[in-house]
Protein backbone atom coordinates (compact mmCIF):
# COMPACT_ATOMS: atom_id res chain seq x y z
CA UNK A 1 0.00 0.00 0.00
CA UNK A 2 2.64 2.45 1.10
CA UNK A 3 4.58 1.86 -2.06
CA UNK A 4 1.51 2.73 -4.13
CA UNK A 5 0.80 5.91 -2.24
CA UNK A 6 4.30 7.26 -2.66
CA UNK A 7 4.67 6.09 -6.22
CA UNK A 8 5.17 9.15 -8.41
CA UNK A 9 2.24 9.64 -10.78
CA UNK A 10 3.28 9.89 -14.40
CA UNK A 11 0.99 12.83 -15.02
CA UNK A 12 2.57 14.06 -18.22
CA UNK A 13 2.34 10.72 -19.97
CA UNK A 14 -1.42 10.52 -19.35
CA UNK A 15 -2.09 13.19 -21.94
CA UNK A 16 -1.76 10.72 -24.77
CA UNK A 17 -4.15 8.36 -22.95
CA UNK A 18 -6.82 11.02 -22.80
CA UNK A 19 -6.30 12.10 -26.40
CA UNK A 20 -6.79 8.57 -27.73
CA UNK A 21 -9.63 7.82 -25.32
CA UNK A 22 -11.43 10.98 -26.36
CA UNK A 23 -11.06 10.04 -30.02
CA UNK A 24 -12.58 6.63 -29.23
CA UNK A 25 -15.36 8.36 -27.33
CA UNK A 26 -16.13 10.66 -30.26
CA UNK A 27 -16.13 7.70 -32.62
CA UNK A 28 -18.76 6.00 -30.46
CA UNK A 29 -20.87 9.08 -29.80
CA UNK A 30 -20.56 11.00 -33.08
CA UNK A 31 -23.03 8.91 -35.07
CA UNK A 32 -25.52 9.06 -32.18
CA UNK A 33 -25.22 12.82 -31.96
CA UNK A 34 -25.89 13.09 -35.70
CA UNK A 35 -28.93 10.86 -35.21
CA UNK A 36 -30.18 13.16 -32.47
CA UNK A 37 -29.60 16.24 -34.66
CA UNK A 38 -31.44 14.78 -37.62
CA UNK A 39 -34.37 13.70 -35.48
CA UNK A 40 -35.31 17.35 -34.87
CA UNK A 41 -34.62 18.80 -38.34
CA UNK A 42 -37.18 19.42 -41.02
CA UNK A 43 -37.00 16.90 -43.87
CA UNK A 44 -35.58 19.59 -46.16
CA UNK A 45 -32.92 20.60 -43.67
CA UNK A 46 -31.87 16.99 -43.09
CA UNK A 47 -31.14 16.80 -46.81
CA UNK A 48 -29.36 20.16 -47.02
CA UNK A 49 -27.41 19.79 -43.78
CA UNK A 50 -27.31 16.07 -42.99
CA UNK A 51 -24.56 16.10 -40.34
CA UNK A 52 -24.56 19.44 -38.52
CA UNK A 53 -26.76 20.69 -35.69
CA UNK A 54 -30.32 21.77 -36.55
CA UNK A 55 -31.04 25.43 -37.19
CA UNK A 56 -34.60 25.11 -35.90
CA UNK A 57 -36.00 22.41 -33.64
CA UNK A 58 -38.87 20.41 -35.11
CA UNK A 59 -40.23 18.36 -32.26
CA UNK A 60 -43.29 17.42 -34.30
CA UNK A 61 -41.09 14.82 -36.02
CA UNK A 62 -41.60 12.63 -33.00
CA UNK A 63 -45.39 12.34 -33.06
CA UNK A 64 -45.22 12.09 -36.86
CA UNK A 65 -42.70 9.25 -36.73
CA UNK A 66 -44.69 7.57 -33.97
CA UNK A 67 -47.77 7.59 -36.21
CA UNK A 68 -46.08 6.85 -39.57
CA UNK A 69 -43.90 4.11 -38.07
CA UNK A 70 -46.95 2.59 -36.32
CA UNK A 71 -44.92 2.61 -33.16
CA UNK A 72 -47.96 2.27 -30.93
CA UNK A 73 -48.47 -1.21 -32.38
CA UNK A 74 -44.87 -2.25 -32.78
CA UNK A 75 -43.65 -0.90 -29.43
CA UNK A 76 -46.50 -2.78 -27.80
CA UNK A 77 -45.52 -5.97 -29.63
CA UNK A 78 -41.92 -5.58 -28.58
CA UNK A 79 -42.97 -4.85 -25.01
CA UNK A 80 -45.02 -8.06 -24.99
CA UNK A 81 -42.04 -9.99 -26.35
CA UNK A 82 -39.71 -8.51 -23.76
CA UNK A 83 -42.11 -9.03 -20.85
CA UNK A 84 -42.99 -12.58 -21.87
CA UNK A 85 -39.42 -13.62 -22.46
CA UNK A 86 -38.04 -12.00 -19.32
CA UNK A 87 -40.81 -13.50 -17.18
CA UNK A 88 -40.31 -16.94 -18.73
CA UNK A 89 -36.54 -16.86 -18.43
CA UNK A 90 -36.55 -15.59 -14.85
CA UNK A 91 -39.25 -17.96 -13.57
CA UNK A 92 -38.31 -21.11 -15.45
CA UNK A 93 -34.58 -20.42 -15.47
CA UNK A 94 -34.76 -19.42 -11.81
CA UNK A 95 -36.50 -22.67 -10.85
CA UNK A 96 -33.92 -24.71 -12.75
CA UNK A 97 -31.02 -22.76 -11.27
CA UNK A 98 -32.49 -23.16 -7.78
CA UNK A 99 -32.77 -26.89 -8.25
CA UNK A 100 -29.26 -27.19 -9.68
CA UNK A 101 -27.61 -25.10 -7.00
CA UNK A 102 -29.50 -26.17 -3.87
CA UNK A 103 -31.26 -29.51 -4.38
CA UNK A 104 -28.46 -31.51 -6.04
CA UNK A 105 -30.63 -33.49 -8.43
CA UNK A 106 -29.03 -36.76 -9.50
CA UNK A 107 -27.45 -36.28 -12.92
CA UNK A 108 -27.27 -32.48 -12.66
CA UNK A 109 -23.75 -32.42 -14.12
CA UNK A 110 -25.09 -34.08 -17.22
CA UNK A 111 -27.74 -31.41 -17.51
CA UNK A 112 -25.17 -28.62 -17.17
CA UNK A 113 -23.11 -30.23 -19.87
CA UNK A 114 -26.20 -30.47 -22.04
CA UNK A 115 -26.94 -26.76 -21.56
CA UNK A 116 -23.33 -25.84 -22.30
CA UNK A 117 -23.42 -27.88 -25.49
CA UNK A 118 -26.86 -26.58 -26.40
CA UNK A 119 -25.77 -22.99 -25.98
CA UNK A 120 -22.97 -23.38 -28.50
CA UNK A 121 -25.23 -24.70 -31.27
CA UNK A 122 -25.50 -21.99 -33.92
CA UNK A 123 -28.99 -20.70 -34.68
CA UNK A 124 -28.46 -21.53 -38.33
CA UNK A 125 -28.27 -25.24 -37.49
CA UNK A 126 -31.83 -25.51 -36.24
CA UNK A 127 -33.49 -22.52 -37.87
CA UNK A 128 -34.94 -24.23 -40.92
CA UNK A 129 -36.42 -27.33 -39.21
CA UNK A 130 -37.61 -25.08 -36.37
CA UNK A 131 -39.49 -22.91 -38.85
CA UNK A 132 -41.33 -25.88 -40.33
CA UNK A 133 -42.05 -27.25 -36.85
CA UNK A 134 -43.46 -23.86 -35.85
CA UNK A 135 -45.65 -23.88 -38.96
CA UNK A 136 -47.04 -27.27 -38.05
CA UNK A 137 -47.69 -26.16 -34.47
CA UNK A 138 -49.33 -22.93 -35.69
CA UNK A 139 -46.71 -20.81 -33.91
CA UNK A 140 -45.49 -18.86 -36.94
CA UNK A 141 -46.89 -15.32 -36.93
CA UNK A 142 -47.65 -15.39 -33.23
CA UNK A 143 -45.96 -13.49 -30.46
CA UNK A 144 -46.01 -16.43 -28.05
CA UNK A 145 -44.27 -18.56 -30.66
CA UNK A 146 -41.49 -15.99 -30.80
CA UNK A 147 -41.39 -15.77 -26.99
CA UNK A 148 -40.87 -19.54 -26.73
CA UNK A 149 -37.88 -19.31 -29.06
CA UNK A 150 -36.42 -16.38 -27.16
CA UNK A 151 -36.85 -18.18 -23.84
CA UNK A 152 -35.03 -21.22 -25.19
CA UNK A 153 -32.17 -19.18 -26.63
CA UNK A 154 -31.69 -17.17 -23.45
CA UNK A 155 -32.09 -20.05 -21.01
CA UNK A 156 -28.53 -21.46 -20.95
CA UNK A 157 -27.04 -18.08 -20.11
CA UNK A 158 -29.76 -17.43 -17.52
CA UNK A 159 -29.33 -20.79 -15.83
CA UNK A 160 -25.55 -20.49 -15.64
CA UNK A 161 -25.60 -16.97 -14.30
CA UNK A 162 -28.41 -17.51 -11.79
CA UNK A 163 -26.84 -20.74 -10.60
CA UNK A 164 -23.50 -19.00 -10.06
CA UNK A 165 -25.27 -16.41 -7.87
CA UNK A 166 -27.19 -19.07 -5.94
CA UNK A 167 -24.28 -21.39 -5.15
CA UNK A 168 -22.58 -18.51 -3.37
CA UNK A 169 -25.36 -18.30 -0.79
CA UNK A 170 -24.23 -20.14 2.36
CA UNK A 171 -26.13 -23.33 3.12
CA UNK A 172 -26.57 -22.22 6.74
CA UNK A 173 -29.22 -19.68 5.75
CA UNK A 174 -31.20 -22.34 4.03
CA UNK A 175 -30.76 -24.85 6.84
CA UNK A 176 -31.94 -22.31 9.39
CA UNK A 177 -35.09 -21.78 7.35
CA UNK A 178 -35.65 -25.52 7.07
CA UNK A 179 -35.28 -25.98 10.80
CA UNK A 180 -38.03 -23.40 11.15
CA UNK A 181 -40.19 -25.65 9.02
CA UNK A 182 -39.87 -24.00 5.58
CA UNK A 183 -40.54 -26.12 2.50
CA UNK A 184 -38.57 -25.93 -0.74
CA UNK A 185 -40.81 -23.24 -2.15
CA UNK A 186 -40.42 -21.08 0.93
CA UNK A 187 -36.66 -21.58 0.87
CA UNK A 188 -36.69 -20.31 -2.69
CA UNK A 189 -38.90 -17.27 -2.13
CA UNK A 190 -37.79 -16.27 1.36
CA UNK A 191 -34.09 -17.11 1.33
CA UNK A 192 -32.70 -17.54 -2.17
CA UNK A 193 -34.64 -14.86 -4.07
CA UNK A 194 -33.78 -11.95 -1.78
CA UNK A 195 -30.11 -12.90 -1.78
CA UNK A 196 -29.77 -13.72 -5.47
CA UNK A 197 -31.80 -10.81 -6.82
CA UNK A 198 -28.81 -9.00 -8.39
CA UNK A 199 -28.43 -12.09 -10.57
CA UNK A 200 -32.08 -11.90 -11.55
CA UNK A 201 -31.72 -8.21 -12.33
CA UNK A 202 -28.70 -8.84 -14.55
CA UNK A 203 -30.34 -11.71 -16.41
CA UNK A 204 -33.52 -9.70 -16.82
CA UNK A 205 -31.66 -6.71 -18.24
CA UNK A 206 -29.55 -8.70 -20.65
CA UNK A 207 -32.53 -10.72 -21.86
CA UNK A 208 -34.70 -7.63 -22.25
CA UNK A 209 -32.00 -5.83 -24.21
CA UNK A 210 -31.49 -8.81 -26.50
CA UNK A 211 -35.19 -9.24 -27.23
CA UNK A 212 -35.83 -5.50 -27.73
CA UNK A 213 -33.19 -5.40 -30.48
CA UNK A 214 -33.60 -8.89 -31.92
CA UNK A 215 -33.94 -8.88 -35.70
CA UNK A 216 -33.07 -12.16 -37.38
CA UNK A 217 -35.59 -14.50 -35.75
CA UNK A 218 -38.35 -11.92 -35.78
CA UNK A 219 -37.71 -11.39 -39.50
CA UNK A 220 -38.16 -15.09 -40.19
CA UNK A 221 -41.03 -15.96 -37.86
CA UNK A 222 -43.35 -12.97 -38.10
CA UNK A 223 -44.69 -11.67 -41.43
CA UNK A 224 -47.90 -9.96 -40.33
CA UNK A 225 -47.41 -6.18 -39.98
CA UNK A 226 -49.75 -6.01 -36.96
CA UNK A 227 -47.39 -8.34 -35.10
CA UNK A 228 -44.08 -6.80 -36.15
CA UNK A 229 -41.75 -5.90 -33.31
CA UNK A 230 -39.98 -2.54 -33.52
CA UNK A 231 -36.91 -4.00 -35.23
CA UNK A 232 -38.38 -5.54 -38.35
CA UNK A 233 -40.98 -2.79 -38.67
CA UNK A 234 -38.26 -0.15 -38.38
CA UNK A 235 -36.33 -1.84 -41.14
CA UNK A 236 -39.32 -1.80 -43.49
CA UNK A 237 -40.00 1.77 -42.38
CA UNK A 238 -36.48 2.92 -43.32
CA UNK A 239 -36.70 1.26 -46.70
CA UNK A 240 -40.03 2.99 -47.36
CA UNK A 241 -38.93 6.40 -46.03
CA UNK A 242 -35.27 6.18 -47.03
CA UNK A 243 -35.31 9.81 -48.19
CA UNK A 244 -36.84 11.18 -45.01
CA UNK A 245 -34.00 11.15 -42.54
CA UNK A 246 -35.74 13.36 -40.03
CA UNK A 247 -38.62 10.92 -39.70
CA UNK A 248 -36.51 7.75 -39.54
CA UNK A 249 -34.10 9.38 -37.08
CA UNK A 250 -36.92 10.42 -34.78
CA UNK A 251 -38.29 6.87 -34.84
CA UNK A 252 -34.80 5.53 -34.07
CA UNK A 253 -34.38 7.88 -31.12
CA UNK A 254 -37.68 6.68 -29.66
CA UNK A 255 -36.60 3.07 -30.08
CA UNK A 256 -33.28 3.51 -28.34
CA UNK A 257 -34.45 5.93 -25.65
CA UNK A 258 -35.52 3.18 -23.22
CA UNK A 259 -32.27 1.32 -23.90
CA UNK A 260 -30.19 4.40 -23.14
CA UNK A 261 -32.13 5.25 -20.00
CA UNK A 262 -31.72 1.74 -18.61
CA UNK A 263 -28.12 1.53 -19.73
CA UNK A 264 -27.00 4.72 -18.03
CA UNK A 265 -28.94 4.09 -14.84
CA UNK A 266 -27.86 0.46 -14.46
CA UNK A 267 -24.54 0.62 -16.25
CA UNK A 268 -22.67 -1.76 -13.98
CA UNK A 269 -25.26 -4.57 -14.16
CA UNK A 270 -25.52 -4.14 -17.91
CA UNK A 271 -21.82 -4.30 -18.59
CA UNK A 272 -21.23 -7.16 -16.16
CA UNK A 273 -24.15 -9.15 -17.48
CA UNK A 274 -23.28 -8.64 -21.10
CA UNK A 275 -19.64 -9.51 -20.63
CA UNK A 276 -20.29 -12.56 -18.44
CA UNK A 277 -23.04 -13.88 -20.61
CA UNK A 278 -21.33 -12.26 -23.50
CA UNK A 279 -20.75 -15.52 -24.96
CA UNK A 280 -23.74 -15.18 -27.13
CA UNK A 281 -23.26 -12.89 -30.08
CA UNK B 1 -53.85 -45.07 6.06
CA UNK B 2 -56.27 -43.56 3.60
CA UNK B 3 -55.37 -43.09 -0.05
CA UNK B 4 -55.17 -39.33 0.36
CA UNK B 5 -52.82 -39.57 3.31
CA UNK B 6 -50.70 -41.98 1.36
CA UNK B 7 -50.31 -39.48 -1.46
CA UNK B 8 -49.50 -36.68 0.95
CA UNK B 9 -47.01 -38.88 2.66
CA UNK B 10 -45.35 -39.67 -0.65
CA UNK B 11 -45.06 -35.96 -1.53
CA UNK B 12 -43.28 -35.36 1.77
CA UNK B 13 -41.18 -38.45 1.35
CA UNK B 14 -37.52 -38.67 0.61
CA UNK B 15 -37.76 -40.00 -2.96
CA UNK B 16 -39.99 -37.15 -4.02
CA UNK B 17 -38.01 -34.42 -2.27
CA UNK B 18 -34.57 -35.64 -3.27
CA UNK B 19 -35.10 -37.09 -6.72
CA UNK B 20 -38.34 -36.03 -8.34
CA UNK B 21 -38.91 -32.46 -7.19
CA UNK B 22 -35.47 -31.23 -8.32
CA UNK B 23 -36.11 -32.53 -11.82
CA UNK B 24 -39.66 -31.22 -11.90
CA UNK B 25 -38.20 -27.74 -11.41
CA UNK B 26 -35.77 -28.21 -14.29
CA UNK B 27 -38.28 -29.85 -16.59
CA UNK B 28 -40.15 -26.82 -18.04
CA UNK B 29 -37.08 -25.05 -19.35
CA UNK B 30 -35.56 -28.32 -20.48
CA UNK B 31 -38.67 -29.13 -22.52
CA UNK B 32 -38.68 -25.71 -24.17
CA UNK B 33 -35.00 -26.02 -24.99
CA UNK B 34 -35.50 -29.51 -26.41
CA UNK B 35 -38.41 -28.32 -28.52
CA UNK B 36 -36.71 -25.22 -29.90
CA UNK B 37 -33.05 -26.15 -30.12
CA UNK B 38 -32.28 -29.83 -29.82
CA UNK B 39 -35.18 -31.40 -31.69
CA UNK B 40 -34.80 -29.15 -34.76
CA UNK B 41 -31.00 -29.54 -34.61
CA UNK B 42 -31.38 -33.30 -34.85
CA UNK B 43 -33.95 -32.74 -37.56
CA UNK B 44 -31.37 -30.73 -39.50
CA UNK B 45 -29.15 -33.80 -39.77
CA UNK B 46 -31.94 -35.70 -41.48
CA UNK B 47 -33.26 -32.89 -43.64
CA UNK B 48 -29.74 -32.10 -44.89
CA UNK B 49 -29.96 -35.46 -46.65
CA UNK B 50 -33.25 -34.66 -48.36
CA UNK B 51 -34.80 -32.62 -51.11
CA UNK B 52 -37.39 -30.67 -49.15
CA UNK B 53 -39.30 -27.44 -49.66
CA UNK B 54 -39.93 -26.93 -45.97
CA UNK B 55 -43.54 -28.05 -46.23
CA UNK B 56 -44.74 -31.61 -46.53
CA UNK B 57 -42.71 -34.69 -47.34
CA UNK B 58 -38.94 -34.71 -47.78
CA UNK B 59 -37.29 -36.92 -50.42
CA UNK B 60 -34.21 -38.70 -49.19
CA UNK B 61 -31.33 -37.99 -51.57
CA UNK B 62 -28.30 -39.03 -49.54
CA UNK B 63 -25.32 -36.73 -49.72
CA UNK B 64 -26.46 -34.94 -52.89
CA UNK B 65 -26.96 -31.59 -51.12
CA UNK B 66 -23.39 -31.62 -49.91
CA UNK B 67 -22.14 -32.54 -53.37
CA UNK B 68 -24.11 -29.66 -54.87
CA UNK B 69 -22.77 -27.37 -52.17
CA UNK B 70 -19.15 -28.11 -53.06
CA UNK B 71 -19.74 -27.04 -56.64
CA UNK B 72 -22.02 -24.09 -55.87
CA UNK B 73 -20.29 -20.82 -56.84
CA UNK B 74 -22.57 -18.87 -54.50
CA UNK B 75 -21.48 -21.05 -51.61
CA UNK B 76 -17.83 -20.57 -52.47
CA UNK B 77 -18.26 -16.83 -52.73
CA UNK B 78 -20.08 -16.73 -49.40
CA UNK B 79 -17.48 -18.93 -47.76
CA UNK B 80 -14.56 -16.82 -48.97
CA UNK B 81 -16.39 -13.70 -47.82
CA UNK B 82 -16.75 -15.30 -44.40
CA UNK B 83 -13.01 -15.90 -44.35
CA UNK B 84 -12.37 -12.23 -45.15
CA UNK B 85 -14.89 -11.34 -42.46
CA UNK B 86 -13.00 -13.53 -39.95
CA UNK B 87 -9.67 -12.00 -40.94
CA UNK B 88 -11.15 -8.54 -40.35
CA UNK B 89 -12.72 -9.37 -36.99
CA UNK B 90 -9.69 -11.26 -35.71
CA UNK B 91 -7.49 -8.22 -36.26
CA UNK B 92 -9.20 -4.81 -36.37
CA UNK B 93 -11.34 -5.02 -33.20
CA UNK B 94 -8.53 -6.77 -31.34
CA UNK B 95 -6.01 -4.03 -32.06
CA UNK B 96 -8.52 -1.25 -31.31
CA UNK B 97 -9.71 -2.92 -28.11
CA UNK B 98 -6.21 -3.74 -26.87
CA UNK B 99 -4.86 -0.25 -27.44
CA UNK B 100 -7.84 1.54 -25.93
CA UNK B 101 -8.22 -0.87 -23.00
CA UNK B 102 -4.57 -0.52 -22.04
CA UNK B 103 -4.79 3.27 -22.23
CA UNK B 104 -8.00 3.21 -20.22
CA UNK B 105 -6.44 0.94 -17.58
CA UNK B 106 -3.79 3.64 -17.07
CA UNK B 107 -6.15 6.46 -16.12
CA UNK B 108 -8.34 7.10 -13.09
CA UNK B 109 -10.26 10.29 -13.72
CA UNK B 110 -13.30 9.66 -15.90
CA UNK B 111 -12.44 5.99 -16.42
CA UNK B 112 -16.00 4.80 -15.73
CA UNK B 113 -17.45 7.39 -18.07
CA UNK B 114 -15.11 6.48 -20.92
CA UNK B 115 -15.76 2.79 -20.40
CA UNK B 116 -19.54 3.17 -20.49
CA UNK B 117 -19.59 5.49 -23.49
CA UNK B 118 -17.23 3.43 -25.60
CA UNK B 119 -19.32 0.38 -24.73
CA UNK B 120 -22.58 2.15 -25.59
CA UNK B 121 -22.86 1.21 -29.30
CA UNK B 122 -22.89 -2.44 -28.26
CA UNK B 123 -26.34 -2.09 -26.70
CA UNK B 124 -27.96 -0.53 -29.77
CA UNK B 125 -30.28 -2.70 -31.88
CA UNK B 126 -28.64 -3.75 -35.13
CA UNK B 127 -31.40 -2.12 -37.20
CA UNK B 128 -30.55 1.26 -35.69
CA UNK B 129 -26.79 0.94 -36.15
CA UNK B 130 -27.28 -0.15 -39.74
CA UNK B 131 -29.64 2.72 -40.49
CA UNK B 132 -27.39 5.36 -38.90
CA UNK B 133 -24.35 4.19 -40.84
CA UNK B 134 -26.04 3.69 -44.17
CA UNK B 135 -26.96 7.38 -43.89
CA UNK B 136 -23.45 8.37 -42.83
CA UNK B 137 -21.96 6.46 -45.74
CA UNK B 138 -24.44 7.85 -48.24
CA UNK B 139 -22.29 9.10 -51.15
CA UNK B 140 -24.36 12.23 -51.78
CA UNK B 141 -25.15 13.29 -48.23
CA UNK B 142 -22.97 11.41 -45.79
CA UNK B 143 -19.53 12.01 -44.33
CA UNK B 144 -17.78 11.55 -47.66
CA UNK B 145 -19.95 14.17 -49.37
CA UNK B 146 -19.32 16.69 -46.58
CA UNK B 147 -15.58 16.04 -46.76
CA UNK B 148 -15.70 16.61 -50.50
CA UNK B 149 -17.39 19.97 -49.87
CA UNK B 150 -14.50 20.87 -47.57
CA UNK B 151 -12.11 19.99 -50.36
CA UNK B 152 -11.16 16.47 -49.25
CA UNK B 153 -12.16 14.22 -52.15
CA UNK B 154 -12.10 10.44 -52.33
CA UNK B 155 -14.58 9.55 -49.59
CA UNK B 156 -17.78 10.48 -51.41
CA UNK B 157 -18.09 7.02 -52.87
CA UNK B 158 -20.88 4.48 -52.61
CA UNK B 159 -19.00 2.29 -50.17
CA UNK B 160 -22.00 0.01 -49.77
CA UNK B 161 -22.85 -0.03 -53.45
CA UNK B 162 -19.46 -0.95 -54.82
CA UNK B 163 -18.51 -4.65 -54.99
CA UNK B 164 -14.91 -3.78 -54.12
CA UNK B 165 -15.66 -1.98 -50.85
CA UNK B 166 -19.00 -3.36 -49.72
CA UNK B 167 -17.86 -6.26 -47.55
CA UNK B 168 -15.30 -4.29 -45.58
CA UNK B 169 -17.74 -1.41 -45.21
CA UNK B 170 -20.33 -3.70 -43.65
CA UNK B 171 -17.61 -5.17 -41.43
CA UNK B 172 -16.59 -1.65 -40.40
CA UNK B 173 -20.18 -0.87 -39.37
CA UNK B 174 -20.60 -4.13 -37.45
CA UNK B 175 -17.29 -3.44 -35.75
CA UNK B 176 -18.33 0.08 -34.76
CA UNK B 177 -20.98 -1.57 -32.64
CA UNK B 178 -18.85 -4.51 -31.51
CA UNK B 179 -15.36 -3.44 -30.51
CA UNK B 180 -16.36 -1.62 -27.32
CA UNK B 181 -17.58 -4.94 -25.97
CA UNK B 182 -14.19 -6.50 -26.58
CA UNK B 183 -12.52 -3.47 -25.04
CA UNK B 184 -14.50 -3.86 -21.81
CA UNK B 185 -13.64 -7.57 -21.63
CA UNK B 186 -9.94 -6.81 -22.07
CA UNK B 187 -10.12 -3.97 -19.57
CA UNK B 188 -11.67 -6.27 -16.95
CA UNK B 189 -8.92 -8.82 -17.57
CA UNK B 190 -6.22 -6.13 -17.33
CA UNK B 191 -7.58 -4.93 -14.01
CA UNK B 192 -7.05 -8.42 -12.63
CA UNK B 193 -3.32 -8.29 -13.32
CA UNK B 194 -1.41 -7.80 -10.09
CA UNK B 195 0.00 -4.24 -9.80
CA UNK B 196 3.19 -5.76 -8.40
CA UNK B 197 4.03 -7.05 -11.86
CA UNK B 198 3.88 -3.51 -13.25
CA UNK B 199 5.98 -2.24 -10.36
CA UNK B 200 8.69 -4.78 -10.93
CA UNK B 201 8.63 -4.05 -14.65
CA UNK B 202 9.22 -0.41 -13.82
CA UNK B 203 12.06 -1.29 -11.49
CA UNK B 204 13.58 -3.22 -14.37
CA UNK B 205 13.36 -0.04 -16.40
CA UNK B 206 10.66 -1.18 -18.82
CA UNK B 207 9.07 1.50 -20.98
CA UNK B 208 5.33 1.59 -21.71
CA UNK B 209 5.53 -0.59 -24.77
CA UNK B 210 7.68 -3.18 -23.00
CA UNK B 211 5.22 -3.16 -20.10
CA UNK B 212 2.38 -3.77 -22.54
CA UNK B 213 4.27 -6.51 -24.32
CA UNK B 214 5.67 -8.35 -21.29
CA UNK B 215 3.10 -7.73 -18.55
CA UNK B 216 -0.26 -6.80 -20.05
CA UNK B 217 -0.43 -9.26 -22.95
CA UNK B 218 0.66 -12.33 -20.93
CA UNK B 219 -1.65 -11.19 -18.13
CA UNK B 220 -4.77 -11.23 -20.28
CA UNK B 221 -3.71 -14.16 -22.45
CA UNK B 222 -6.56 -16.49 -21.42
CA UNK B 223 -9.17 -13.84 -22.27
CA UNK B 224 -7.37 -12.99 -25.49
CA UNK B 225 -7.28 -16.56 -26.71
CA UNK B 226 -10.81 -17.33 -25.61
CA UNK B 227 -12.18 -14.33 -27.46
CA UNK B 228 -10.08 -15.24 -30.46
CA UNK B 229 -11.90 -18.57 -30.54
CA UNK B 230 -15.34 -17.07 -29.95
CA UNK B 231 -14.91 -14.44 -32.64
CA UNK B 232 -13.64 -17.04 -35.09
CA UNK B 233 -16.89 -18.93 -34.49
CA UNK B 234 -19.16 -15.87 -34.53
CA UNK B 235 -17.69 -14.57 -37.74
CA UNK B 236 -19.09 -17.62 -39.53
CA UNK B 237 -22.55 -16.83 -38.20
CA UNK B 238 -22.87 -13.19 -39.19
CA UNK B 239 -26.27 -12.26 -40.55
CA UNK B 240 -27.91 -9.07 -39.24
CA UNK B 241 -25.59 -6.39 -40.57
CA UNK B 242 -25.18 -7.94 -44.01
CA UNK B 243 -28.90 -8.48 -44.40
CA UNK B 244 -29.83 -5.03 -43.14
CA UNK B 245 -27.29 -3.15 -45.23
CA UNK B 246 -26.97 -5.05 -48.49
CA UNK B 247 -28.77 -8.40 -48.36
CA UNK B 248 -25.62 -9.88 -49.79
CA UNK B 249 -25.40 -7.50 -52.72
CA UNK B 250 -24.42 -5.91 -54.98
CA UNK B 251 -24.32 -9.02 -57.14
CA UNK B 252 -23.32 -11.28 -54.26
CA UNK B 253 -20.28 -9.19 -53.35
CA UNK B 254 -21.17 -9.24 -49.65
CA UNK B 255 -22.90 -12.63 -49.57
CA UNK B 256 -22.03 -14.61 -46.44
CA UNK B 257 -23.12 -18.09 -45.42
CA UNK B 258 -25.89 -16.71 -43.20
CA UNK B 259 -27.54 -14.66 -45.95
CA UNK B 260 -26.97 -17.45 -48.45
CA UNK B 261 -28.75 -19.93 -46.17
CA UNK B 262 -31.58 -17.47 -45.56
CA UNK B 263 -32.21 -17.02 -49.27
CA UNK B 264 -32.11 -20.73 -50.01
CA UNK B 265 -34.50 -21.52 -47.17
CA UNK B 266 -37.00 -18.68 -47.27
CA UNK B 267 -36.80 -17.20 -50.77
CA UNK B 268 -36.11 -20.30 -52.85
CA UNK B 269 -37.76 -22.82 -50.50
CA UNK B 270 -34.80 -25.21 -50.68
CA UNK B 271 -35.13 -26.17 -47.01
CA UNK B 272 -33.17 -29.41 -47.40
CA UNK B 273 -30.31 -27.61 -49.07
CA UNK B 274 -30.46 -24.85 -46.45
CA UNK B 275 -30.25 -27.47 -43.70
CA UNK B 276 -27.10 -28.78 -45.34
CA UNK B 277 -25.66 -25.24 -45.34
CA UNK B 278 -26.56 -24.83 -41.65
CA UNK B 279 -24.88 -28.12 -40.84
CA UNK B 280 -21.78 -27.08 -42.75
CA UNK B 281 -21.66 -23.77 -40.84
CA UNK B 282 -21.93 -25.66 -37.55
CA UNK B 283 -19.19 -27.96 -38.70
CA UNK B 284 -16.86 -24.98 -39.00
CA UNK B 285 -17.71 -23.99 -35.43
CA UNK B 286 -16.96 -27.50 -34.20
CA UNK B 287 -13.73 -27.46 -36.19
CA UNK B 288 -12.61 -24.23 -34.53
CA UNK B 289 -13.47 -25.52 -31.05
CA UNK B 290 -11.65 -28.75 -31.87
CA UNK B 291 -8.60 -26.84 -33.07
CA UNK B 292 -8.43 -24.88 -29.83
CA UNK B 293 -8.92 -28.04 -27.80
CA UNK B 294 -6.08 -29.64 -29.75
CA UNK B 295 -3.75 -26.68 -29.19
CA UNK B 296 -4.58 -26.72 -25.50
CA UNK B 297 -3.63 -30.38 -25.26
CA UNK B 298 -0.40 -29.58 -27.01
CA UNK B 299 0.50 -27.46 -24.03
CA UNK B 300 -0.87 -24.07 -25.00
CA UNK B 301 -2.20 -22.27 -21.98
CA UNK B 302 -5.67 -21.43 -23.14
Amino acid sequence: MIKRIFKPKRQSSQVINYVVLTLALLFALGPLVVLGFNSVKSTAEAMANPLGPPSKIHLENYPNAWAEGKLSTTARNSAILVAGTVAGVLVLGGLAAFSLSRLDPPGSNLFMLYMLGGSTLPTFLFLVPLYSLWRILGLVDTLHGLILIYIALNSPFAIFLLRSYMVQIPRDFEDAARVDGAGELQVLTKVILPLAWPGFLTVGLVTALGVWGEFQIALIFVHVPELFPITTSYWYFTTRYSRDWSLTSAAAVMMIAPVLIFFFSLQRQFIEGLTQGGLKA
Amino acid sequence: MSRLQEIRHWFRGRTFRKKILPWLLILPILLIHLLVVIGPSLGAFYYSLTDWSGIGAADFIGLNNFRTLLGDVNFRKAFSNNLIWSAFFLTVPFVLALVVASLLAGVRRGAMFYRATIFLPYVLPSVITASIWSNLLNPRLGIGAQLAKLGIPGFNRAFLGNPGTVLLSVAFIDNWHFWGFLMVLFLAAMQNISPDLYDSAKIDGANRFQEFRHVTIPGIRPTLLFMFMMIAIWSFLVFDYVWLLTQGGPAGASEVLGTFLFKEAFNRFEAGYASAIGLTMSFFAVLIIGLFGFLRRRGWEI
